[in-house]
């Protein structure tokens, strides 16, 4: 089975990020970089599929030079080899150049299968790039999988979103993204890390992907102005003199929440 | 002046990462990692009731801890700047810890490694290396520490087997281990054995009561007529070379482990400094906290750079007994003072086991007593430099 998982380099959520003062991009100078927590979660769950069946893990990611790490740290875990997509050129790129840059990396690959993503990443948080890359690839998808078993050409998997659970199947190859909840990814083993530096990860740009891109539109919208997120507010205390009980399920009513 | 973003590790003063190749930072980094989500949240609960979480010996075997720095029979085969950097981040967390692994690697799994029969290899080393067996390492007696020697332990012939006396004190993990190398004097000299678990005549008895390394194990082991076939003699370890061997690969991750202890107090130490308000202004704003923290900054910088020399040495194999002692003397004897004193910045909380500072600094006491006391290192330092040995 041949098993691609789509990763991207976040800055750390814990940490403080930032914004470019010229295009209003991510500053990923200033920041700590790490692999993309439900991304890793991805190629978590390739790499149990690894234990159970023969599988080929190929690792792609899209992003500066920097991105080499969170690929080579998904090696370490036990993926067999990379693609790093990096050209200056895709500089901002919005989601659907994203999307569309991914998909013919995953062309790339030979007999497909499975293509595994994070359903969202948690910085841009669009949520969208899996679902446009199975668009472009004309694979099923199987979005916000929190449960994922692959059998006999098939997968099956336990969707979850706001509005409940649903278990869907489809027919391979197919793409499914996950949420955070599938799984708990592994620590890289020692050997896995000296491995990583062995395995091999071709680094591929635009005109690879897409030699006929004329006129190619890196980004479709351009965020002109960006301020920084308020200092939080006071806020509303209720100090209880026997009424508090009621002056709270007044707030949750006029702020909609009960 | 203000504005500068603090520094939270004061090994960043000298950018020691810059020291490491991508491989030694990864690696280090996955340790860190590991003992955030699995020791940190629970260590001093563990060091005041005094339990070793023997659970997680496997987990560090899965990750590769175990004898990370041997080649073959399941071990990493890491270079020995990574296995040092390993003992730094357990250290960090407790020294209980990281002595688990330095008596699981470099004193059990080494001396079988070194020393032992390619049976022996076979039979202990793949169950060691993933924590699912532990072993532990019998030379101390209680009245033979600095002069080993002198052991009263003895192992006798009749006829192809050994019989096997005595009894060996301070024994890290031998409550537990599953294999203990004992060192014994014999008629040929010292010799080492590999005595299971559970052979008729071996017993242990843990040591209570302890004020340092209460995460940890340490036992006495006693060897009453324990009868013991050839097989388990280490064939190839003969006198005091084969234990003194074994103790220079743990001092060598001692002498990392000491940068952790200190590294993390100081973190704890600025931390504190910086949201403890006196006078109106956080602590760390005054003169006399500043001295503290500097000094104890350039200390560490300076015991981290070098670990990292020795293990390059290392590495290259080129490393002398007596620089190892110049690391263990100099990096323990510095982290425990720097464990003291940021102790004094954290007030009265400095005595809570909330924070880590008195905690390492207990620990330490052990750390600057076991593998070669801080005299004897001095003494072996002295002679190194005179030609002159003052210790016997």
């Amino acid at each position: 089975m041949n098993i691609v998982v789509l990763v991207k380099q976040v800055p750390d959520s814990g940490a403080e990020r930032t914004l470019s003062r010229t295009d209003h991009t991510l500053d990923r100078a200033g920041a700590e970089l790490v692999l993309d927590e439900i991304n890793e979660r991805a190629a978590e769950e390739a790499l149990r599929l690894k234990e159970t069946a023969d599988a080929h893990i190929t690792v792609v990611s899209m992003g500066p030079d920097s991105a080499l790490d969170a690929i080579r740290k998904v090696l370490a875990m036990g993926a067999d080899r990379g693609i790093h997509i990096c050209d200056d050129r895709l500089h901002g790129a919005d989601l659907l150049t994203t999307a569309k840059v991914l998909a013919a990396a995953v062309r790339t690959v030979a007999d497909v299968d499975l293509v595994l993503a994070g359903d969202a990443a948690t910085d841009g948080g669009a949520s969208a790039v899996p679902a446009v890359v199975a668009d472009l690839l004309a694979l099923p998808q199987v979005t916000h999988v929190r449960q994922l078993d692959v059998d006999a050409g098939r997968v099956r998997a336990l969707r979850e979103t706001e509005n409940g659970q649903t278990t869907l199947d489809a027919p391979l190859p197919a793409l499914v993204s996950v949420t955070e909840k599938i799984n708990e990814p592994r620590y890289p083993s020692f050997k896995g890390i000296m491995a990583a530096k062995k395995k091999p990860v071709d680094t591929v740009g635009l005109d690879d992907l897409l030699p006929d891109a004329d006129g190619f539109l890196v980004s479709r919208t351009r965020v002109v102005e960006a301020v920084p997120r308020p200092p939080r507010a006071a806020g509303t205390r209720i100090a209880d003199d026997g009424s508090a009980g009621r002056q709270l399920a007044a707030y949750l009513i006029a702020q909609k929440l009960v | 002046m203000s504005g500068a973003k603090p520094m939270k590790d004061p090994l960043d003063l000298l950018d020691l990462a810059s020291t490491l190749t991508d491989e030694e930072r990864e690696i280090q980094a996955t340790v860190a990692k590991f003992l955030a989500d699995r020791v940190r949240p629970h260590i001093g609960e563990w060091f005041e009731n005094a339990h070793f979480a023997r659970e997680l010996a496997p987990e560090l075997g899965k990750l590769g801890v175990l004898g990370m720095h041997l080649d073959g029979y399941g071990c990493a085969g890491t270079n020995a700047v990574s296995y040092g950097l390993a003992c730094l981040e357990l250290e960090a967390a407790d020294s209980g810890f990281r002595s688990f692994v330095s008596v699981q690697g470099s004193l059990s799994m080494f001396s079988i490694w070194k020393w032992g029969s390619e049976e022996q290899k076979q039979e202990w080393l793949p169950r060691l290396a993933a924590g699912e067996a532990i072993g532990c390492f019998g030379l101390t007696e209680p009245d033979f520490g600095s002069n080993p020697s002198g052991m009263r332990t003895r192992a006798v012939r009749d006829g192809a087997d050994w019989i096997l006396n005595g009894s060996k004190m301070w024994i890290t993990n031998g409550g537990i281990a599953d294999v203990a190398t004992v060192w014994a004097q014999t008629e040929d000299g010292i010799r080492g054995f590999l005595v299971p678990r559970g052979t008729p005549g071996f017993t242990t008895q843990d040591i209570k009561q302890k004020m340092s390394l209460r995460a940890s194990i340490t036992s006495e082991l006693y060897f009453d007529n324990v009868r013991l076939p050839d097989s388990a003699r280490l064939p190839l370890a003969e006198g005091l070379r084969g234990p003194l061997s074994c103790l220079n690969e743990a001092r060598f991750g001692i002498l990392f482990g000491a940068v952790g202890a200190a590294r993390d107090s100081i973190q704890a130490a600025i931390e504190y400094a910086d949201s403890r308000v006196q006078f109106d202004k956080p602590i760390s704003a005054f003169q006399l906290t500043q001295k503290k923290l500097a000094d104890m900054s350039v200390s560490v910088g300076n015991a981290a750079l070098l670990a990292v020399h020795l293990g390059r040495l290392k590495d290259q194999h080129r490393i002398r007994p007596e620089q190892i002692s110049v690391g263990k003397l100099n990096n323990v004897r510095e982290a425990i003072a720097i464990a003291r004193e940021c102790r004094t910045i954290l007030g009265a909380n400095g005595i809570s086991l909330e924070y880590s500072p008195l905690r390492h600094a207990n620990n330490l006491e052990s750390v600057l007593t076991y593998e070669g006391t801080s005299e004897m290192h001095t003494l072996v330092v002295g002679q190194a430099i005179t030609g002159q040995a003052a210790f016997r």
